[in-house]
């Protein structure tokens, strides 16, 4: 264990990339960390970067300056030890549920019977097996990001990062991921850097909700959510809830 | 290709209920307007305009020309030159499209010299190719080659620019090096655009073989339709176009039986 505890490190980072001719700076000067075993959201207007901040720990966009590091060692590419979650699922459409979940497996080259076993344990995590077999293109919306879910898992990640993974599904399934991933939090305690754009789900599900600006993207406010796990649909309605809901969503909303 | 907010199960079941009850009364379709052309025919031969010959007399020439063989040298050397032709030009053209979608330097380089040629009806090189290739085999299956090449090349290179980044940045962010991206990922995901090339590559190989035939070939469908063109023999010439357009329409059904074992895991609308 790291003796910081610090999982996900941001350290005075900028990014600016071309958009149109023009340079566009998409983050500028964050300092944020990210503990072992905590839950970060992050919200905030469209073009605040926290889109950016996801790629940059995952790897795909390399800062323009400052550094990012996951367990102590700087991100450069991508990698399997940060699991990543995509809006758009993201799934193989050629590939089976159970060939997705094994594909990362199957890149490492882990042994066929032990990556069997993984790929079956992932896939009753988020209780997917019985559509073991079933090609993407039949599952439902809910399915399909349970699907990605389990892919992440199987690779055994430090982090979790994911990208808006509830935003294209109905408000009813996504409750339910939302509590399975608690549950799932609960048995491993991994890490997650969490970006969305639905104030509710921000503090539901987090430690901390880090609010970001626009123009350029930057830290606004972190906001601690100082509610006990595990979290019940009860607590949703509470007034502890509620006012942290309301001062998020002052935070996102009214930014002077 | 994907709509991720849709349910997609329901949806599509109801999709193929709809699609299962129209299937009978289509085919009723296809068959009356087999039909009803059929009759059109007969009524036009009857009328006697330009000599057209009647479908019993097309098919009467057809049984002598099967009786004699000649039908059967026509057809196996004309289906050899669209084979040849199509196998050459689909088998350059899937790298270079794959090369061409994959790297820059490719695209840059190769890219200037497609789209002229494309411009260029694979037709009008035959006058070159006789002067460089002589009158033999090789510049009728040349010019072949270059039809089916050149529609395939940009069905596959389009296939390969087309393939979301998010599968790219997915595959990536699961431990995959280029290599593996693009053997799991691009060559896959582009397999229906390759698809969609080689039939309109191998309708373009059929369509050039005419053509093509009229390098002094000795035999062929297409040779065969000018001789019959120079004693007014009607009756031949219909046979050979009948036997291209059956050809050409089992092939085409083989590629699409092809596809959809290939593609089945394709969202269809």
């Amino acid at each position: 264990m790291n003796a910081t505890a610090r999982k996900i490190e941001f350290d005075d980072v900028c990014c600016t990339f071309e958009l149109k001719g023009e340079p566009f700076r998409a983050v500028d000067h964050v300092t944020l960390s990210i503990d072992d075993g905590e839950i970060v959201t992050i919200v905030g207007p469209s073009g605040c970067g926290k889109s950016t901040m996801m790629n940059m720990a995952a790897g795909l966009q390399e800062p323009s300056d400052g550094a990012v590091r996951v367990d102590g060692r700087p991100v450069h590419g991508p990698g399997p030890d940060r699991g990543v979650i995509f809006q758009q699922y993201a799934l193989f459409p050629w590939l089976t549920v159970r060939q997705n979940v094994g594909f990362g497996l199957q890149v490492a080259k882990v042994p066929r019977a032990q990556a069997d076993d993984t790929v079956l344990r992932c896939l009753r995590l988020v209780g997917l097996e019985a559509f073991a077999d079933a090609l993407p293109k039949t599952l439902s919306g809910g399915m399909k990001q349970r699907c990605a879910i389990a892919r992440a898992y199987a690779m055994n990640p430090k982090v979790l990062l994911m990208d808006e993974p509830f935003g294209a599904l109905d408000a009813l399934t996504r409750v339910t991921l939302q509590d399975q991933l608690l549950d799932t939090w609960r048995q491993d305690a991994r890490t997650i850097m969490f970006i969305t754009h639905d104030v509710e789900e921000a503090v539901y599900l987090a430690h901390r909700v880090v609010v970001m600006a626009a123009r350029p993207g930057r830290l606004h406010k972190i906001v601690p959510v100082a509610l006990p796990y595990p979290r019940t649909e009860a607590m949703r309605l509470s007034s502890e809830f509620l006012a942290i809901r309301n001062e998020v969503w002052d935070a996102v909303y009214h930014q002077h | 290709m994907t709509s991720p907010a849709l349910p997609a199960a329901p949806a599509g079941a109801a999709k193929v209920a709809a699609r299962k009850r129209h299937l009978p009364s289509l085919l009723g379709l296809n068959l009356l307007s087999a039909a009803l052309g059929l009759a059109l025919w007969v009524l036009l031969s009857q009328l006697q305009i330009a000599g057209l010959p009647g479908p019993l007399a097309v098919l009467r020439r057809a049984g002598e020309l099967v009786a004699s063989g000649a039908l059967f040298v026509d057809a196996a050397a004309s289906l050899r030159r669209v084979l040849i032709g199509f196998a050459i030009g689909t088998l350059l053209a899937v790298p270079a499209g794959f090369l061409m979608g994959w790297y820059t330097l490719a695209r840059g380089l190769l890219e200037p010299y497609i789209q002229f040629f494309r411009t260029i009806p694979p037709l009008a090189m035959i006058p070159l190719a006789i002067v460089f290739l002589g009158i033999g085999e090789v510049p009728r299956i040349f010019v072949i080659t270059l039809a089916a090449f050149l529609v395939s090349v940009i069905s596959t290179y389009q296939g390969v620019v087309g393939v979301e980044r998010v599968l790219i940045n997915a595959a990536r962010t699961l431990g995959a090096s280029d290599a593996v991206v693009f053997r799991r990922v691009v060559i896959p995901a582009s397999t229906p655009f390759i698809l969609v090339g080689m039939r309109t590559g191998l309708g373009a190989a059929w369509s050039t073989l005419v053509a093509a035939e009229l390098i002094a070939a000795q035999e062929g469908l297409g040779h065969r339709m000018q001789q019959a063109q120079i004693y007014y023999d009607l009756e031949t010439i219909f046979v050979a176009l009948i036997t291209i357009g059956l050809l050409g329409m089992v092939m085409d059904r083989m590629l699409l039986a092809l596809d959809k074992r290939l593609t089945v895991w394709q969202e269809r609308r």
